[in-house]
């Protein structure tokens, strides 16, 4: 196997249910050992994409193929790719370490090794000395573990993970991110993370596909994809972002083509203030002020365009914050930091 | 007013649930268990040999005649179809109650649970006597068996000791064939309404981790849908044990169960040997649920 060979490389695939374009003429390329992420709304083709991957859907049209095999039209049980559902789907019947030990004892490992391995992934999530416990004794989180070490037991090339972390409350959801991620590493198996939790995203994933109406709208790292949104619906769906288009993009950047700025990108000053080099100014009014105890958002009402300002709350307290309601500000931001999406 | 009358009960949930209970307990604890113990209480009885009247004194007399040998010949014909047709029910059952559960459309599925259950909207009297119809020696089937040039096969099956007969229509096989078609639903329903609580991600999960549609079915699907095959195995096994139409209208002079107590308890009048003929259905239930569990 060449390393340069991509874990999974879609090839123009489509899934249509119907008349519905589920996932529309989609070409991607995931690498080995990467932890990939796939973003999008509800209904936006992901999840039918890693479907397709794990053998559970297959394409209308085109080509899957895991590393340079195309499998396309194998059955789930010949592809060497594991998935940790969202729901878990751990098996009632079994005990947790049943549960984890099942793929295994379907490829007929002998007993003795089955239950070594076991334990030493009872160890790997955590959960050591749960062997015997039903999976309706445990709670979310722990559920979510198990299903992680019976995925992770068979080895597999590819590791699917659909919206696995949904159903766990905030704490432990960031507690789980930082967990996945560790053991991604240690194990060194390609990850695709499946999630419409851009934040969720954006902390774990070496790459993210932003997906919108069964297409691809964007591929690239966090930072690409937040600070360089190659569309309106990129940068509307990760983070917030300020859309400026028409007359008044015009007049700032030279084309009216649309731009996109980040709240946090823009100063806001008050009263006003002289144009300095490579900066983009212009002059509104403060509409209104959340506070927010870390930070303060404005909405400021500059040429006819709403934009959303955030200012960490570094010297200022809540009472400058909340008076500067109705004042003239100035807004401004380095031309650097404007992603031009089209239209 | 109605409103204080609801702040009553409100204030007392225990009173509400003794409302709820006490009138489905009352009938099950009077009407049904009590006539069975009235059945269980006669089968200790014994009638005199020579007046015929029932003596009311406790004795075993009666459990001794059971085992005669031509009572539990009965008792061996019958739990033996009983056996033959829930296993049979069983294996054409689970695949139409997978079907229905897990693969058709809503629309479909309708359909389907409409096609099981229409049956049971008829007689089962009357269900019977047109599949004697069908099954007697001029009836439809063996017109078509005839047209297929079956009849080498059909003769040789109904030639056969203990199951043949002179038609299908007077011997046990066209027995098991109407039984199997009589209690069906009863055994598709309870499979199906199992097989719909287990989630799908379940047969993908176990498919995701390199299991074939075979061992998905024996290590998942089956365990999971075992409640179901059980419970459907009782109305199957029991209705059978207590049946007396279809031994009385497709069998041949020898007796099922329900048939013997329908004997004992009417031209007989022996009522203490019929109650004690039904005891043996009760047993062999418990008997089963025991080996079920």
């Amino acid at each position: 196997m060449n390393s340069n060979t991509p874990a999974v490389r879609f090839e123009k695939v489509s899934r249509h249910f119907g008349d519905v374009k589920a996932v529309d003429e989609v070409g991607l390329e995931i690498g080995d050992g990467e932890f990939f992420s796939m973003l999008g709304p509800s209904g936006s083709g992901k999840t039918t994409c890693l479907r397709m991957i794990a053998g559970f859907d297959r394409p209308t049209s085109g080509h899957i193929y895991l590393y340079g095999q195309d499998v396309s039209n194998l059955p789930p049980y010949e592809r060497d790719i594991n998935t940790v559902f969202q729901d878990y789907a751990l098996f009632p019947h079994m005990n947790v370490g049943d549960n984890i030990a099942y793929g295994l004892m379907i490829k007929r490992v002998p007993k003795a090794e089955r239950m070594k391995r076991m334990e030493e992934m009872l160890d790997l999530v955590q959960l050591t000395g749960f062997a015997e416990r039903k999976p309706s004794q445990l709670s979310g989180g722990q559920r979510q573990r198990v299903a992680l070490a019976r995925a992770l037991i068979n080895h597999p090339k590819v590791l699917l993970l659909d919206e696995p972390l949904g159903a766990l409350d905030l704490k432990l959801r960031q507690q789980m991110q930082v967990e996945l991620k560790s053991i991604q590493k240690r194990v060194g198996i390609t990850f695709i993370f499946v999630t419409h939790d851009q934040e969720e995203a954006i902390t774990m994933s070496d790459r993210i596909a932003v997906f919108s109406q069964g297409r691809i709208e964007q591929v690239g790292t966090p930072s690409d994809i937040y600070e360089r949104p190659a569309s309106a619906f990129v940068a509307g769906f990760v983070g917030t972002s300020n859309l400026v288009s028409g007359e008044v993009a015009k007049r700032l950047t030279g084309s009216d083509q649309t731009f996109s700025i980040r709240p946090e990108k823009i100063h806001i000053e008050f009263g006003s203030g002289k144009s300095e080099k490579d900066m983009i100014s212009l002059e509104g009014a403060v509409r209104d002020v959340i506070y927010l105890g870390l930070y303060t958002r404005y909405l400021v009402e500059a040429e006819g365009v709403d934009f959303v300002v955030i200012e960490q709350n570094l010297k200022s307290t809540s009472m400058d914050v909340l008076s500067a309601k109705g004042q003239k500000v100035r807004l401004s931001w380095h031309k650097d930091h404007v992603s031009r999406v089209g239209g | 007013m109605l409103n204080r009358i609801s702040t009553y009960f409100y204030q007392r949930p225990k009173l509400v649930l003794a409302l709820f209970l006490v009138p489905p307990m009352l009938y099950m604890v009077v009407v049904y268990l009590g006539s069975l113990f009235a059945l269980l209480i006669n089968s200790f009885y014994a009638i005199d040999d020579f007046t015929g009247i029932v003596i009311r004194e406790f004795t075993l007399k009666t459990y001794g005649q059971i085992f005669s040998p031509a009572n539990r010949e009965i008792f061996m014909r019958t739990a033996g179809m009983a056996a033959a047709l829930t296993i049979a029910d069983a294996l054409i059952a689970f695949p139409l109650a997978y079907y229905t559960a897990k693969f058709a459309s809503p629309r479909v599925k309708t359909w389907l649970v409409i096609l099981v259950t229409v049956p049971l909207w008829s007689s089962y009297l009357v269900r019977v006597y047109a599949w004697k119809l069908i099954l007697a020696k001029e009836g439809i089937l063996s017109w078509f068996i005839n047209l297929l040039h079956l009849n080498g096969p059909l003769d040789w099956l109904l030639s056969l000791p203990g199951i043949g007969g002179s038609s299908l229509s007077l011997s046990p096989i066209g027995m098991f064939i109407v039984f199997m078609y009589i209690w069906l639903p009863y055994m598709i329903i309870p499979i199906q309404t199992a097989l719909e609580r287990v989630p799908s991600s379940l047969l993908e999960a176990s498919s995701d981790l390199g299991a074939k549609p075979l061992q998905t079915f024996r290590t998942v699907i089956l365990p999971l849908a075992f409640p179901g095959v059980v419970a459907g195995s009782i109305f199957t096994f029991s209705l059978t044990l207590g049946d007396f139409i279809v031994p009385l209208t497709l069998g041949n002079s020898k007796f099922f169960i329900g048939q013997a107590v329908y004997s004992y308890q009417g031209t007989a009048g022996n009522i203490p040997l019929a109650a004690a003929m039904t005891m043996g259905p009760v047993v062999i239930m418990v008997i089963y649920l025991l080996i079920a569990r």
